[in-house]
């Protein structure tokens, strides 16, 4: 079977929509779980760059970063969502504009 | 092109094969349990309750379709399809049995090798907990919501020992493709000791499949871990509210995961299709297992008590001789191809076979686990002893590269 | 083919992000950000990454998203309300990003020559076995402080959880 190739572009170009539609939800999002699921976004647009510029270079270091990547966020996750449980459980709200005191 | 044609002859066979297999899971897991608990089970339905899954599956498809108010449509609709969707793919990636050549066509008897196998089981492993989790959150029932969160802490606790379980044969074998992992547990030690990998050396793997087993036990949703479904607490959790084909799909996919997960267990421990003693002597067993049925199916027939059965049981004997002609030209070797196909796969669905056995027994026979015990079992002792299974044969690999 | 799938992953990819910002319901983000995913490792193996694949949708569809979806679940978190608190970020927001994403266009399709066109099947180096060569060899010091960065996040989460019992 015959395929035809895509531009490498077209994979950055991707990248580069997903990142900044992470950046949009990190901005416009008001409650905190969203927040985290557009860093996620961000991060998962970045793997894509990794993995795409390793095949340009045709080396797999590439491959090793987004796999670092991986594991902080999972990590990030962990600690996150305990933090969002604290947050809950002390405020009784996931909205970030209304976590706005130092005190309770 | 012959690649295109074969692959679907082969989707095919295996669909149907599949498909069956499901329908006739259920007959049987209803079967043995009523033998069990000393009943006789599904016997009205056609010869000896045979036509039963055909008549569960009628009325599961006439059965009122209820739809509950208060439900969240989309991803109540979504769950039962990304459930039974992912329970279907694993078969595809299962060999069972060596490369074959049939009209000058050499293939596979499998669909398709991947390259990453194990880790493709793993992933869906992983993202099938979604369809129990949203069916138990879409249902807006305060049991399956209960049943749901309970399914996706306990499979993802589980999927750790199951994962460091699956890494210690996989340093035996340094593959991660199916069909590499099988064809490295071909062979015998002495010449009659199988080198599967629950025998292979340096170290035997008999702790990695026990854990395996257990954790496949709590992934598969089953008695002892059935907590996400536990009948008499939650009224069944997370498929409270589903009815009619919605509820069959969450039926279906279970049984799928028994199958997938006993194919994979007989993959990465049992040898595959690889009999259990050398050769010319192992073909024997499937003629002398299918005589022995055969001849119990007549015995039971002539008893007194089985008036019910008087034609059935003789017909069922027949059918069996028939298969035991067949079975006894195989291990004749007159027709190489022919005995290579339908060897490896007696010796593979034997297998797998007397490993759903085992899950059904299971079910007729323990109780179910408390909430915090399940926990406390995965997180203090399987997850421990996995790896420490695990360290034990990474050390002996390193200090032993050559194989035996 | 190989466009046909790119073109096809690419807009589920596209249309799931933009799930992930709009939808209101956290459990409808959480569950388009998985659609991402799975199409991301669908683009990993148009890639030659067939280990990334895999690893992406173990960790990050497998681990990562269920313990959202449980915490979403547990918390039982309503659909978030508006709110007109952050009216900088509401003014500049939209032109900013259009700005930053227009530079992003030009850097990649002006700024760099030369690139390949990617073609399945042509470079398979993503195996696992040489990532682990390369992981364990070179990367070596990376992996350990990654492992110990992972063991201070599970004690920062037991610390966390074990606060909210008292």
């Amino acid at each position: 079977m015959h395929f035809s190739p895509v531009p490498l572009s077209w994979y950055l170009t991707l990248s580069a929509i997903l990142f900044v539609l992470g950046v949009a939800g990190f901005i416009y999002r008001k409650s905190v779980i969203t927040v985290f699921l557009s860093i996620e976004l961000m991060l998962n647009g970045v793997n894509l760059t990794f993995i795409a510029f390793s095949y340009q270079l045709h080396r797999i270091d590439g491959h090793i970063y987004s796999l670092f990547v991986m594991v902080v966020a999972a990590a990030e996750a962990a600690v996150g969502l305990a933090i969002i449980l604290t947050v809950f459980k002390n405020r009784g709200t996931l909205q970030i504009d209304e976590v706005d005191t130092l005190k309770l | 092109m012959t690649f295109f044609i074969v692959t679907l002859i082969k989707i095919v066979i295996v669909f149907a094969v599949f498909m069956t297999t499901l329908a006739y899971l259920q007959w049987i897991e209803r079967k043995v349990l009523a033998h069990i608990q000393s009943r006789t089970g599904p016997l009205r339905v056609g010869p000896h309750g045979l036509m039963q899954p055909l008549a569960d599956v009628f009325k599961l498809l006439t059965k009122e379709d209820v739809f509950p108010p208060f439900v969240n449509r989309f991803f109540y609709l979504l769950a039962p399809f990304i459930a039974v969707c992912l329970a279907l793919i694993t078969i595809s990636i299962v060999p069972f049995g060596p490369e074959i050549e049939v009209a000058g066509v050499r293939t596979y008897m499998q669909i398709g090798d991947v390259h990453v196998g194990i880790l493709l089981v793993l992933a869906i492993t992983a993202v099938s907990v979604y369809g129990v989790a949203l069916a138990g959150w879409s249902s807006n029932n305060k049991y399956s919501l209960l049943g749901g969160l309970r399914s996706s802490a306990q499979m993802i606790s589980y999927e750790l020992p199951l994962s460091l379980a699956i890494v210690s044969p996989l340093l035996l074998a340094n593959q991660l493709s199916f069909r590499a992992i099988s064809d490295s547990q071909a062979g015998y030690y002495l010449g009659f000791i199988p080198r599967w990998n629950i025998f292979q050396a340096p170290f035997p793997q008999i702790f990695a499949f026990i854990i395996f087993l257990i954790a496949a036990f709590a992934e598969t949703n089953r008695i002892p871990f059935d907590l996400p479904e536990a009948e008499n607490e939650l009224v069944a959790g997370f498929h409270t509210e589903y009815s009619s084909m919605k509820f069959a799909c969450f039926f279906m996919a279970e049984y799928a995961n028994i199958v997938n997960i006993t194919c994979v267990a007989t993959l990465l421990f049992l040898g595959a299709w690889h009999p259990l003693f050398p050769a010319p002597y192992s073909n024997w067993v499937a003629p002398l297992v299918l005589l022995l049925a055969a001849l119990s199916c007549f015995a039971q027939a002539a008893q007194p008590r089985r008036k019910n059965d008087q034609y059935t049981f003789p017909l069922f004997g027949v059918v069996f001789l028939v298969l035991t002609a067949i079975f006894v030209v195989a291990a004749l070797e007159i027709v190489p191809v022919l005995s290579t196909i339908l060897l490896s796969i007696f010796w593979f669905l034997a297998k797998v076979g007397l490993l759903i056995f085992a899950f059904i027994w299971v079910r007729g026979t323990l109780p179910r686990f408390r909430y915090d015990q399940l926990m406390h079992f995965a997180w203090t002792f399987l997850f421990p002893v996995s790896l420490l299974n695990l360290l034990i044969t990474g050390l002996l690999v390193a200090l032993f590269p050559e194989r035996i | 083919m190989d466009t046909v799938l790119f073109i096809i992953f690419a807009i589920v990819a596209i249309v799931a992000g933009f799930n992930v910002v709009l939808q209101r319901h956290p459990i409808s983000s959480a569950l388009s950000l998985v659609g991402v995913m799975g199409s991301l490792a669908v683009l990993y193996l148009l890639l030659g990454a067939e280990f990334m694949a895999m690893a992406q949708m173990i960790v990050y569809g497998g681990a990562v998203m269920v313990l959202f979806i449980f915490v979403i679940m547990l918390l039982n978190a309503g659909a978030e309300k508006p709110s007109s608190k952050a009216w900088f970020a509401q003014i500049a927001g939209l032109p900013l990003l259009l700005a930053f994403i227009a530079t992003l266009g030009f850097l990649i399709y002006s700024a760099l020559p030369g690139l390949r066109a990617v073609e399945f099947g042509s470079w398979t180096m993503g195996t696992a076995e040489e990532i682990g060569k390369l992981l364990f060899t070179q990367y070596l010091l990376p992996f350990e402080v990654i492992s110990v960065l992972i063991l201070i996040a599970i004690l920062g989460a037991v610390v966390l959880a074990l606060k909210e019992i008292d």
